[in-house]
């Protein structure tokens, strides 16, 4: 349904051209959900922002790539049809629910906004519908909470108001960006399982940008790690947790706790930093902090290839390298045999 | 709500009493004998003793304040000099002409301001943006007398467009009443056009990159709708700030403007009143207008709930 094709999302900026997206391929069927993974600055969400050409232009741009949405490229719509796309086709939840609602107006207000931008019908109709919407996002007593303004409501109620403006216009793909990161963990989980009930009832396709792989691990049917702006590792999701092919999907996995192992194991961070993406490294962007880097890894620019059925990743090491690599790491750790 | 603002309404007290004791002071820091200033060199001492007596000079200062304080309270703010008319009498008498130029420009502020701001806004990446911001932070560079003198010679001498002066009550014809007051306001509202577009196209700009306007758009709203709704809407905040102080700059600016273009109101009776040395006219003057000041800042306080629901006083 949805296609992604070389997408390349440029950045000009006093200091340089930032090549936040860089030739990103990935497709997505209707009704499925797919997990977009990475560090803060990895591209995610400018990616995410570019499917609905939200990201604010100048000072982006596109110089290369399609996004294909049945067959139509959105990088070549009009602005009117643009507007038509947005809200309808795909709709977009956002990372804080504190400031993505206008503070000034009640949520019946922005809510029926949403509506009204899409269907044409009057206010009393709109606002049955809001109410009804409401209801589905699990909201309480919906016809009160109408007239509340954000600030009255707390942080999961306001993420839950965002949903529901989302489902306005019974989008085909609903790109959630980081939709639980300002949330607490009871209220993330009541989150996810709001968006699960809401996919299984609509037939939405999700789109879910995190950095929390607790969250795609609940969520998605395959995950698209990205790194630097490129996608470094795509698959199922089970392959990505159990056959990771990429160093950088692997330390990923390390840094995050695990609910399976003993509490005294330490977490691992990843070292260093993200890459500039002004001018990134020579090689694979990666290899400054690859703990298995080797000389080639400097000179060769890795692609993706594939490491299984539908299962991609893009690094020169054989897989035998990598996991004779992770046993030596993992034995100078625990019990310091040396490198 | 109603408790806020009883408690405002008594927080006006001090502020009051520090006003009044300044506006009464005016009389006695003019140096020499203020009888004898009023009646100007050649007074007899028999006229200056009377008048002493008439303003009550003759008694301890404290006894003077609480007395004038008094007189007010119940109404009373003194006769003039000049006319031995009742003060309050002659101001509510020139309250119309000074109301009428304020209002008007105002009025003048709001519709051309808003467009200003709101176009430099929509086209802030082009040239548009600094041009019109650079235009109405003019205004606010040229004196108002300067300016008054340059549209009265453009648009009343050379191009007769508008009348060089004067003033036609509302009751003698709307129309007249507006054709009159058009340069006046406009010369007063020059200055304040680039103070409230700058502040509205600052406050517009901020808003336009929060949160809350990327999910006006990513619903599909017209990017004129996003802008006149959502984000003018949330600059409206800190400018209503600026615009209540601003009634207090036009009503001080009243005193030149009437005087420029032969206005009966107000500010031309202070003017007077000073070549007059007409005390009591004086002190009812400058405590009208502080009275005016305090009460639409407590207006603007007020307004605030309406424009921003966050904003709760109890």
């Amino acid at each position: 349904m949805l296609e992604v094709k070389n997408l390349k999302a440029y950045i000009d900026t006093p200091a340089g051209i930032v090549k936040a997206v860089d030739d990103v391929s990935f497709s997505l069927k209707a009704g499925e959900t797919i997990g977009i993974v990475g560090e803060s600055g990895s591209g995610k969400s400018v990616l995410a922002l570019s499917l609905m050409q939200l990201n604010p232009s100048p000072p982006t741009f596109y110089p290369q790539g399609e996004i294909l949405l049945e067959g139509k490229n959105l990088l070549h719509l009009k602005e009117k049809e643009l507007r038509n796309l947005r809200g309808n086709d795909i709709a977009m939840i956002f990372q804080d629910p504190m400031s993505s609602l206008n503070p000034i107006f009640k949520i019946g207000t922005q809510l029926m906004e949403a509506i009204r931008t899409h269907q044409n019908i009057n206010r009393a109709e709109a606002k049955k519908k809001a109410i009804e919407l409401l209801k589905d996002v699990g909201i309480s007593d919906p016809e009160r909470r109408m007239n509340d303004y954000p600030h009255q409501l707390s942080g999961g109620m306001r993420q839950r108001v965002m949903i529901a403006i989302a489902l306005a216009g019974k989008p085909k793909i609903l790109i959630a960006d980081e939709p639980t990161t300002a949330l607490d963990v009871t209220i993330q989980a009541q989150i996810l399982d709001l968006m699960k009930d809401i996919q299984k009832k609509y037939g939405t396709a999700i789109i879910i940008i995190t950095h929390d792989l607790g969250v795609v691990a609940q969520l998605a049917d395959k995950i698209v790690v990205m790194y630097s702006g490129r996608i470094v590792e795509e698959g199922k999701t089970e392959d990505i947790f159990y056959h990771t092919a990429m160093p950088y999907t692997w330390s990923l996995l390390r840094s995050m706790p695990r609910i399976d192992t003993s509490s005294r194991e330490r977490l691992i961070p990843i070292q260093g930093q993200p890459p500039n993406l002004v001018s990134p490294p020579k090689g694979c962007n990666f290899n400054p902090r690859c703990p298995f880097a080797t000389a080639d890894c400097l000179k060769i620019d890795p692609s993706l290839t594939e490491r299984g059925a539908g299962h991609y990743a893009a690094c020169i090491l054989s897989e035998k390298t990598f996991e004779e690599g992770k046993l030596q790491l993992e034995n100078f750790e625990t019990k310091g045999v040396p490198l | 709500m109603l408790q806020y603002t009883i408690r405002r309404l008594f927080s006006l007290i001090p502020v009051m009493f520090i006003v009044s004791i300044i506006v009464f002071m005016i009389i006695h820091l003019t140096p020499g004998n203020p009888a004898h200033l009023i009646l100007g060199e050649d007074a007899s001492e028999e006229s200056i003793k009377q008048l002493e007596e008439q303003l009550g000079l003759d008694q301890p200062v404290v006894m003077q304040y609480v007395n004038w304080v008094k007189d007010i309270v119940t109404g009373d703010f003194g006769q003039s000099v000049y006319s031995s008319e009742p003060v309050l009498d002659i101001i509510i008498g020139r309250l119309g002409p000074t109301f009428s130029i304020t209002i008007v420009s105002i009025i003048m502020i709001l519709v051309i301001s808003i467009p200003i701001a709101i176009a430099a806004v929509w086209k802030r990446n082009t040239l548009i943006d600094p041009l019109f911001i650079s235009i109405s932070l003019l205004g606010v560079s040229i004196p108002e007398f300067w300016f008054a003198m340059l549209l009265v010679l453009g648009f009343a001498v050379s191009i007769p467009l508008f009348p060089v002066a004067g003033y036609i009550p509302m009751a003698d014809g709307i129309f007249q009443w507006l054709y009159h007051l058009i340069l006046p306001s406009f010369v007063l509202a020059a200055v304040e056009i680039g103070l409230v577009a700058r502040m509205l196209r600052d406050g517009m700009l901020e808003s336009v990159n929060q949160d809350y306007i990327r999910t006006a758009r990513a619903k599909g709203v017209k990017e004129s709708i996003v802008l006149m709704k959502h984000v003018f809407s949330n600059a409206l905040i800190p400018t209503t700030t600026v615009i209540g102080a601003m009634v207090a700059g036009l009503l001080g600016g009243t005193v030149i403007i009437e005087t420029m273009f032969t206005i009966p109101g107000m500010g031309q009776l202070l003017v007077d009143s000073i070549y007059r040395r007409d005390y009591p006219i004086i002190q009812g003057v400058i405590l009208f207008i502080a009275v005016v000041y305090v009460i639409v800042n407590l207006l603007v306080d007020l307004l605030y709930t309406f424009l921003d629901p966050r904003i709760r006083y109890d």
